[in-house]
C-alpha cells in the first residue's frame, strides 16, 4: 500500500501548494484592488483612525480639519466655514463617501498615497501615529466671501480666476450645504441631512460652477467675436448687417434682437458696437459667414470639448456636432446646443485677459507633509494661445466699452477699467432665463477674471438680465480681489 | 518483514532513540508554548496597550495541559512521532489567541454601542482544550494497540452513521445558519459529525482491510484502466448515497465532501487501483453537478465563488473575508490592530480571514505549513505502519485533516466554493477541537507502534488477520 500512500502525499502536497499560491494571490496581487473598493469599510475605518490633514486656503486659514474625539471613529472632520467652501472641499462622510478635494486629494489628506510610503514605514518603526498631509487651495477668502455673500439666496455659481496663472480665486455654487452635518459621527444626523439634501429641488449637492452645463447665451459672443477677429476678415470697425430680423436659411424662423429693433441706423453696425449692445442678428450673421468649423475651432482653443482641469470633477463644455446653417447662427449667439460650465466661461474670459493665452485653471496650490514640508506645488501651465495678443487687445477694448456704455454698466468700478459681457439665455420656456455676466479687471493689467451665472433669482422674466442680476455680483468679487 | 527480526531490542539502543524523540518533542513544545502565549500577550498589547489580565494564568494553564499530554505520550507511546503534539499545541494556542482577539473586538464594539459585552469565548475554548487534552490522554491510555479497533469495524460503522443522523432527530437536533448538524442536550451543543468523522475512518479502514483483496480484482479494461467489477461498486455507491443524504437533509456541503473524499482515497490506497479514483471522482462530479442544479444553497455558494461582487449583500461573508485578507497584506496589521470583527463568524468558520488580516500572508503560510507538516507526519506514519489497518487508519486520518484544511481555507480564500467546515484546532467550537485532539492521539498510537524498534508483541486476539503484518 506504500505506492498509493506516496502518490497520495504528492497529491495532498499539490493541494497545499494551491492554497499557498491562492493566498499569495489574494493578499498580494489582488490586495490593491480589494483595498480600493468603495464598500471596503476597513480602509475607511483605518482612515478615520488617523488624523486627516487639513485643507487650507490662500491665507493659510483652515477650511477643513480633523479633531480628536472619544467615539469609535477617532477623528471628526470639521468645516469651520460651513457651507462657504462646501463644493470645493467636498464632504467626508462615513456613510456617503467623499467628494471634492476630500476625494481627489484623499491620498495626501489621509497620508496613504505612494508619496507617504517611506514615511509610514518610519512611523511604523518609531511607533508614531500616522498623520495625513495638508492641501492648500488657491481660493482667496476675501473673494470667496464676496462671491458667497453677493450671490445670496439665489441659485447660481461664481468662478473667479487669476488670468495670468489660472489659479481659481473664488468658486461658489448656490444653494450650498453644510458638510459638517455629513461628516457627523451620528448616523441619524448624517442620514436625515442626506435625505433632506437629496429631496431639495434646488439640488444643493450639485456643484454648479464645474459640473452643470448651461446654455451660455450672449456671453458666447466673445467666442464668436474671437473667431471673427482671428479670421482676419473682421476688425472691430468692420461694418456688418444688424437687422431687426435675420432670416435663417432653410427655416421659416427669424432671429431677432432682445429689444426687437435693429442694431444701428439702417440695420448696419460695427462689430464693436454689436458686442456693446449684444446684437443677436449681427453675431448670427457673422456666425453664418464664418461657418460652424471656424466657431468650433475657436471654442476648442478656449478649452471647450476638453476641460484642462483635474482638481475637481468637471463637466465638459460642448459645441454642437455638425450644426446646419440656422443652427450655426443660433450657436454663434450661444443658443441651440452650446453648453458650458461657469468655469468654462471664466476660462474664456481669463484667456482674453491674459493676452490670449489660456492658462490651465487649478484650485489645488500646494500639497504639504504633516511637518509642513512642501510635497509639491502647482506650476502654472499654458494650455493654448486661444487668440493672438492683438485680438485679445481688441476684444478687451470692446468689452470695456460694454461696461462703460453698453449692456454691462452695473459692473463698473470707479477708477478702474472693467471689461465685461452680459448674457441672458433662454433654454426652456417653462424656466426663467439664465443671467450671465463675465468680466475681468483692471482691463490694462488684469488680476481677476470672474464669471457669474444666476440660474434662478426668483424675479419676473422681464427683469432677468445679466446686467441687473449677475453684474453686481461680479463687481463685488472683483472689488474684493482688487482690495477696493 | 520486521516480524522476522530475532534479536530482541536492547535497552541501550531503544533508550536514546526514545528519549531523544521525546526530548525533541519537549523542545518543540516549549517553542510552541512561547509562540502561543506570546501571541496571546500581543493581542492585549496591540489592542489595549497592556498585557491582557490573566496572561500568566493562561500561560501556565496551557503549558500544564501541553506538558501533561507530553508526559502521557512519553509513558504510553514513547516511540511516537515527536512533531505532532507540538504542532497541534501551536495551532491550538494560536487559535486561542485569535479567539481572545475577537473577544476583545466584540467587547469594544458592544461598549461603543452601549450594550453589555458578550460572553468571551476564549475561556470556553480553553475549557474545550482541557477536555480535548483529557480525551487525548484517555485515548492513549485506553487504546493500547490500534489494531484492537479493527474488531469494532461494523459497530463503528453503525455508530458513525447513527451520529450523523442524530441532528435529524426532532427535539435533539437544531438548525444553525441553515445547516442541521448540531445537537443540543443538557445545555450543551455538539456537532456529532466531528466524532462521526473519526469513527467512520476507523470503520472504513477496518472494512477495507477485510475486503481489499476482492475490491482489487479487475473488471473490464477501459482506456488503459482496470475498472472495478460492477458487483464491487456497492460500498462506494452506498457511501455516495450517504454523502448526498448529508447534503440534502443536513445541508452540510463540507462534511459530505469530506467523507466521500476520504472514502475514495482509502479505497485507492487499500486496493492500489487508480480506477477507484476515476470512478469516485466521476460520482463526485455527477453529485456536485446535480446538487448545484437542484439545491439553491449549493447554487448560491457556486455563484458567490464565481462572482462575489455581483451581489455584495448576499455574499457579504466571503467579501468581508477577502477584504480582511487583502488588508493584512504580506506582513499583516499586527495582532490587535486590524478589524477582524468585520468578518461574520470570524472566530469559527472564518478564522483564517482573521489570521490573514492580523498576521498577514506570513502568518497564513506559517499555519498552512504547520498543517502540511502534520499531514506529512501522518502519511509518514502510514508508510511506516507495519499492519494494513494501521496504514489505512493513519492515511485516512491524515487525509481527512488535509481535505478539511483544503476545503475550509480554500473556501475562505475563494480558491473553491465556500463550505461550512471548521478549521482544525484554530476555530472556536468544542466538538471540532476535542475530536481533532482524539484524531492526533490515534495517529500517535499508530506511529508509536510503527516506530517501535522491536516487533510489538502481538496481543493474543482471536482475530488472526491482525497478525499478518505487511509492508
Amino acid at each position: 500500500m506504500n505506492k498509493p500512500i506516496r502518490r497520495l502525499s504528492v497529491a495532498l502536497l499539490l493541494l497545499f501548494t494551491a492554497l499557498l499560491l491562492n493566498a499569495t494571490y489574494v493578499q498580494v496581487v489582488e490586495a490593491g484592488s480589494l483595498n480600493a473598493r468603495s464598500d471596503n469599510r476597513r480602509v475607511l475605518l483605518d482612515e478615520y483612525g488617523r488624523q486627516r490633514g487639513p485643507i487650507l486656503v490662500s491665507d493659510n486659514s483652515r477650511v477643513a480639519f480633523s479633531r480628536k474625539t472619544d467615539d469609535q471613529l477617532d477623528y471628526l472632520r470639521r468645516y469651520p466655514e460651513a457651507a462657504r467652501y462646501a463644493h470645493t472641499t467636498g464632504y467626508y462622510s462615513f456613510l456617503y463617501g467623499r467628494t471634492g478635494v476630500e476625494s481627489t486629494q484623499n491620498d495626501v489628506l489621509s497620508g496613504t498615497g505612494p508619496r507617504f510610503f517611506v514615511r509610514s514605514i518610519v512611523d511604523l518603526l518609531t511607533g508614531k501615529a500616522p498623520q495625513g498631509g495638508s492641501v492648500v487651495l488657491t481660493l482667496d477668502p476675501r473673494a470667496q466671501r464676496a462671491a458667497y455673500d453677493a450671490l445670496g439666496d439665489r441659485k447660481g455659481a461664481v468662478v473667479a480666476i487669476d488670468p495670468s496663472t489660472g489659479a481659481i480665486l473664488a468658486m461658489v455654487s448656490k444653494p450650498s450645504y453644510d458638510p459638517n452635518k455629513l461628516a457627523s459621527h451620528s448616523v441619524a444626523e448624517q442620514t436625515a441631512y442626506w435625505k433632506r439634501l437629496n429631496a431639495d429641488p434646488g439640488k444643493p449637492l450639485l456643484d454648479r460652477a464645474t459640473s452643470e452645463l448651461y446654455p451660455p447665451g450672449s456671453v458666447f459672443k466673445l467666442v464668436t467675436a474671437s473667431a471673427a477677429l482671428e479670421s482676419g476678415r473682421y476688425t472691430a470697425d468692420t461694418v456688418v448687417p444688424g437687422p431687426a430680423r435675420l432670416d435663417l436659411p432653410q427655416t421659416t424662423f427669424d432671429l431677432t434682437n432682445e429689444n426687437g429693433g435693429a442694431c444701428g441706423s439702417g440695420g448696419r453696425t460695427t462689430v464693436a458696437n454689436a458686442l456693446r449692445i449684444s446684437c443677436n442678428t449681427a453675431f448670427g450673421g457673422i456666425g453664418l459667414d464664418l461657418g460652424a468649423a471656424a466657431l468650433r475651432a475657436q471654442a476648442e482653443k478656449f478649452g471647450i470639448d476638453d476641460v484642462p482641469f483635474g482638481d475637481l470633477p468637471a463637466a465638459i463644455s460642448r459645441f454642437p456636432e455638425d450644426p446646419d446653417a440656422p443652427q450655426t447662427a443660433l450657436s454663434a449667439i450661444g443658443q441651440f446646443d452650446v453648453r458650458v460650465t461657469p468655469l468654462q466661461m471664466a476660462m474664456v474670459t481669463a484667456a482674453i485677459a491674459n493676452r490670449g493665452v489660456l492658462m490651465a485653471p487649478y484650485v489645488v496650490d500646494e500639497l504639504r507633509t504633516p511637518d509642513l514640508d512642501v510635497l509639491s506645488r502647482h506650476e502654472p501651465q499654458e494650455v493654448s494661445q486661444a487668440v493672438s495678443a492683438e485680438t485679445a487687445a481688441t476684444l478687451t477694448s470692446m468689452m470695456v466699452d460694454v461696461v462703460r456704455n453698453g449692456t454691462g454698466t452695473n459692473a463698473a468700478i470707479p477708477g478702474i477699467a472693467v471689461a465685461g459681457k452680459t448674457g441672458t439665455a433662454q433654454s426652456d420656456p417653462s424656466r426663467p432665463p439664465y443671467a450671465w455676466f463675465t468680466s475681468f479687471a483692471p482691463a490694462d493689467q488684469p488680476r481677476v477674471a470672474v464669471t457669474v451665472l444666476i440660474e434662478d433669482a426668483g424675479v419676473a422674466r422681464s427683469e432677468v438680465s445679466g446686467n441687473a442680476l449677475a453684474a453686481p455680483v461680479a463687481r463685488a468679487v472683483m472689488e474684493a480681489v482688487l482690495g477696493q | 518483514m520486521s516480524a522476522a527480526t530475532t534479536t530482541p531490542p536492547s535497552p541501550p539502543t531503544a533508550g536514546p532513540a526514545r528519549s531523544a524523540r521525546r526530548g525533541t518533542e519537549l523542545g518543540l513544545l516549549v517553542l510552541a508554548l512561547v509562540i502561543s502565549v506570546g501571541a496571546y500577550a500581543a493581542v492585549g498589547l496591540g489592542a489595549q496597550g497592556a498585557l491582557p489580565p490573566g496572561t500568566l494564568r493562561y500561560g501556565l494553564g496551557l503549558a500544564g495541559l501541553a506538558l501533561a499530554a507530553h508526559v502521557v505520550v512519553s509513558l504510553r507511546a514513547p516511540y511516537a512521532d515527536p512533531i505532532l503534539l507540538p504542532a497541534i499545541t501551536l495551532l491550538n494556542g494560536i487559535g486561542l489567541a485569535l479567539i481572545h482577539r475577537l473577544d476583545v473586538a466584540y467587547a469594544v464594539r458592544a461598549a461603543e454601542a452601549g450594550r453589555a459585552a458578550p460572553d468571551p469565548h476564549a475561556p470556553e475554548q480553553l475549557t474545550w482544550t482541557l477536555i480535548g487534552v483529557g480525551l487525548f490522554v484517555a485515548v492513549l491510555l485506553v487504546v493500547r494497540d490500534h489494531r484492537r479497533l479493527q474488531r469494532w469495524t461494523y459497530t463503528a460503522g453503525l455508530v458513525g452513521i447513527g451520529l450523523l443522523l442524530l441532528p435529524l432527530l426532532p427535539g435533539l437536533g437544531v438548525e444553525v445558519n441553515g445547516a442541521r448538524i448540531w445537537i443540543r442536550a443538557f445545555g450543551l451543543s455538539f456537532q456529532p459529525g466531528e466524532a462521526a468523522k473519526i469513527v467512520l475512518i476507523v470503520a472504513f479502514a477496518g472494512y477495507l482491510v477485510r475486503t481489499r483483496e476482492q475490491l482489487a480484482l479487475a473488471g473490464r479494461r477501459f482506456a488503459g484502466l482496470d475498472l472495478p467489477r460492477g458487483r464491487d461498486l456497492g460500498p462506494l455507491l452506498s457511501m455516495w448515497a450517504i454523502s448526498l443524504g448529508l447534503l440534502v437533509f443536513q445541508r452540510d456541503l463540507g462534511t459530505s465532501l469530506l467523507f466521500f473524499g476520504v472514502f475514495v482515497v482509502l479505497l485507492y490506497v487499500a486496493t492500489e487501483r487508480p480506477s477507484w479514483l476515476v470512478v469516485g471522482g466521476g460520482l463526485f462530479l455527477v453529485g456536485a453537478w446535480a446538487a448545484a442544479q437542484v439545491f439553491s444553497h449549493v447554487q448560491h455558494r457556486v455563484d458567490a465563488w464565481l462572482a462575489p461582487f455581483a451581489d455584495p449583500d448576499a455574499n457579504y461573508q466571503i467579501i468581508q473575508a477577502l477584504y480582511g485578507l487583502a488588508y493584512g497584506g504580506i506582513l499583516g496589521r499586527g495582532l490587535g490592530q486590524g478589524r477582524p470583527d468585520l468578518v461574520p463568524y470570524a472566530n469559527s468558520d472564518f478564522i483564517m480571514a482573521a489570521l490573514g488580516e492580523e498576521l498577514g500572508l506570513t502568518g497564513v503560510m506559517a499555519v498552512l505549513l504547520v498543517y502540511g507538516v502534520i499531514v506529512e507526519r501522518g502519511l509518514r506514519t502510514a508508510l511506516l505502519a507495519k499492519d494494513p489497518f494501521g496504514k489505512l487508519l493513519a492515511a485516512g486520518l491524515a487525509t481527512s485533516l488535509a481535505l478539511q484544511v483544503f476545503v475550509v481555507v480554500g473556501g475562505v480564500t475563494k480558491l473553491i466554493p465556500l463550505t461550512g467546515l471548521t478549521t482544525p484546532f484554530l476555530s472556536l467550537g468544542g466538538s471540532s477541537l476535542v475530536m481533532n485532539w482524539v484524531l492526533i492521539a490515534l495517529l500517535l498510537r499508530v506511529s508509536d507502534a510503527a516506530r517501535r524498534p522491536a516487533p510489538a508483541p502481538a496481543p493474543p486476539t482471536a482475530d488472526a488477520l491482525t497478525q499478518v503484518v505487511r509492508r
